[in-house]
C-alpha cells in the first residue's frame, strides 16, 4: 500500500490517478497510522514551504515522517515542494525543513530574469546516472514537467540524483538510501513520469 | 534543455466545445470529454479550457464537466470563465484543475489576483490578457469576452498582474483569434520583455512554424492555440490533432 500524504497543499489527485493507472493500490491520507503502515510513501505538494511545514505540524505528522524515513526506512518520494521539504530548510518563509538531505532550498538562480522567467514552468530535460535503479528504462535527457520558483541550487554529490539546466544547473533530483526527491512532477510527465513512478514502487 | 509548452486552448459554451473567429461566430466542434481522450492519446503537454459565455451569463464554468475532465485528463489543465470569488477557485481546483485563469475579474478588480495568489499560490493563478488594436493601432486590454475595454495598455496591465502575484500571463490577441495567420509577435514580445513571470501566447497560430517563430522571437513559456488543434485543412474540417512529441522537441531545439 502506498500512502500519499495529504496535508492540504496542492492538487494530489493526479498522483493518485497515475498510481491507479499503474495498478498500484494507494490511499490519500493524513492519518499517522496509515502512514506508519504503508510500504511506500509519496509526499507531494505545491505552494509555500513555510505554510507546508505549518500544515504538517498542525496535523502532527512531522514526528511520523521522521520515524518512517529514519527508523523504519520506508521508501519515500518527495515531489516538487515535497522534495524541498526533505531539505534542511528554505528561503521561502525562512523555515526549517525535515533535514533528511544535506542541502538547502533557495530561490532559483537566474542570470537574466527577463530571459529566464520564474517560476521555471514547462518541459526540461534531466541529466542522470543511468545505473540508478529509479532510472531503469528512463533514457538520459528525458523530458519532464517542472513548475517551481525555489529549488536546490547545490547538493552534495552523493545525494544528487539528477540535474537540469535552466539559466544555471540546479539539482532536479535527490537520493539518499530509500529517500528520493524529484523537483519535477513525474505524475505530469507522461510516459517517462509513469516509468519513474513505477520504478519507485518496484525498484526502490 | 528547456522548451515551452504546446497547449491546446479549448473554448467552452456551457458543456459544448466551440471555436470562434475574433471572439465571435462560435462554431460547434464537439464534445469536450471526447477531445480530452484524443489529446490524452496524443500526449498533449497541457490543456486550457475557457468558457466564453460564463461571465455574460453570470454563472460558473460547468463544474460537473470540469470534474469529468479532471477524472479523464492525463495532463495538467487550466480553467477560466466567470470566476468571481475565492470559493469559485477552490471548487475548480477541487474538481481537478491545476490552474485557474482570471480574466474579467482581474481587469475589474486587480487586487483580487493578489487575494487569489496569496491563498492558492502564484503557480495556481494565471491571468488571461485579451488585447485588441484600436482603429488607430493603439493596443488596449479588453474584458467580458472582448465586449468592454479597460483603461490600461497591455504592458502596464501585465506588470500590474505580476505585482499582484499572478504566476503566468496568457497574452491573447483578439484580432488574430481564429484567423490562423500567426501570433501577434510584437504584442507578445513587448509583454515578455516587460515582466519576469511566464508568458503564454494565444491567438492566431495556424501552423507549427508559427509556434517556432514566436518561440524564437522572445522568451516564451507556452504556445497556445485553438484552431490549429481542432481544425484541419483550408476548409477547416473539424479534426482534433496535436504534433508528436519528437516533432515538438525538434521544433524548439
Amino acid at each position: 500500500m502506498v500512502a500519499i500524504v495529504n496535508y492540504g497543499m496542492g492538487n494530489i489527485h493526479s498522483v493518485k490517478r497515475k498510481l491507479d493507472n499503474l495498478g498500484v493500490e494507494s490511499i490519500v491520507s493524513c492519518d499517522f497510522r496509515e502512514i506508519l503502515t504503508a510500504n511506500r510513501i509519496i509526499l507531494p505538494g505545491v505552494g509555500h514551504f513555510g505554510r507546508a511545514m505549518d500544515e504538517l505540524q498542525k496535523l502532527d505528522l512531522i514526528k511520523t515522517l521522521h520515524e518512517v524515513a529514519l527508523e523504519k526506512k520506508t521508501p519515500i518520494l518527495g515531489i516538487c515542494l515535497g522534495m524541498q521539504l526533505m531539505t534542511k530548510g528554505s528561503d521561502e518563509g525562512g523555515t526549517e525543513g525535515l533535514g533528511w538531505f544535506n542541502c538547502k532550498t533557495e530561490k532559483l538562480i537566474v542570470d537574466n530574469p527577463i530571459a529566464y522567467k520564474v517560476p521555471h514552468t514547462g518541459w526540461n530535460t534531466i541529466q542522470h546516472n543511468a545505473s540508478e535503479s529509479i532510472f531503469e528504462n528512463v533514457p538520459t535527457e528525458s523530458e519532464v514537467y517542472f513548475v517551481h520558483s525555489f529549488g536546490v541550487n547545490k547538493a552534495p554529490e552523493n545525494e544528487t540524483l539528477c540535474t537540469t539546466v535552466y539559466s544555471n544547473t540546479f539539482v532536479s533530483g535527490l537520493k539518499k538510501d530509500a529517500l528520493i526527491g524529484m523537483q519535477f512532477h513525474p505524475e505530469k510527465s507522461h510516459d517517462c513520469g509513469l516509468q519513474l513512478l513505477n520504478n519507485f514502487i518496484h525498484k526502490i | 534543455m528547456y522548451r515551452p509548452r504546446v497547449i491546446p486552448a479549448l473554448l467552452l459554451k456551457g458543456n459544448e466545445l466551440v471555436k470562434t473567429v475574433q471572439f465571435s461566430k462560435p462554431n460547434y466542434i464537439g464534445d469536450p470529454i471526447n477531445a480530452v481522450h484524443l489529446f490524452n492519446s496524443m500526449k498533449a503537454d497541457e490543456l486550457v479550457f475557457l468558457d466564453i459565455n460564463a461571465t455574460k451569463e453570470n454563472r460558473n464554468v460547468d463544474l460537473e464537466l470540469i470534474r469529468h475532465v479532471g477524472e479523464e485528463a492525463d495532463m495538467p489543465f487550466a480553467v477560466g470563465g466567470g470566476i468571481k470569488s475565492l470559493e469559485d477557485i477552490q471548487l475548480l481546483i477541487a474538481a481537478g484543475a491545476e490552474k485557474v485563469i482570471l480574466g474579467t475579474i482581474a481587469g475589474e478588480r486587480p487586487e483580487f489576483v493578489r487575494e487569489a495568489s496569496d491563498r492558492f499560490g502564484s503557480s495556481t493563478i494565471a491571468v488571461c490578457i485579451d488585447v485588441k488594436r484600436t482603429l488607430l493601432g493603439k493596443l488596449k486590454v479588453w474584458i467580458k469576452n472582448g465586449k468592454e475595454s479597460i483603461p490600461y495598455n497591455p504592458i502596464a496591465f501585465a506588470q500590474l498582474m505580476e505585482e499582484m502575484g499572478a504566476g503566468e500571463l496568457i497574452v491573447q490577441s483578439i484580432d488574430r483569434d481564429g484567423t490562423m495567420k500567426g501570433y501577434d509577435i510584437p504584442l507578445i514580445e513587448s509583454i515578455s520583455s516587460a515582466v519576469h513571470i511566464p508568458i503564454v501566447a494565444l491567438g492566431g497560430a495556424g501552423s507549427i512554424q508559427d509556434l517556432k517563430l514566436a518561440a524564437e522571437s522572445c522568451p516564451i513559456n507556452g504556445l497556445a492555440a485553438g484552431s490549429l488543434f481542432v481544425y484541419q485543412g483550408s476548409k477547416k474540417g473539424v479534426l482534433i490533432n496535436y504534433p508528436e512529441r519528437q516533432v515538438i522537441r525538434d521544433v524548439f531545439h
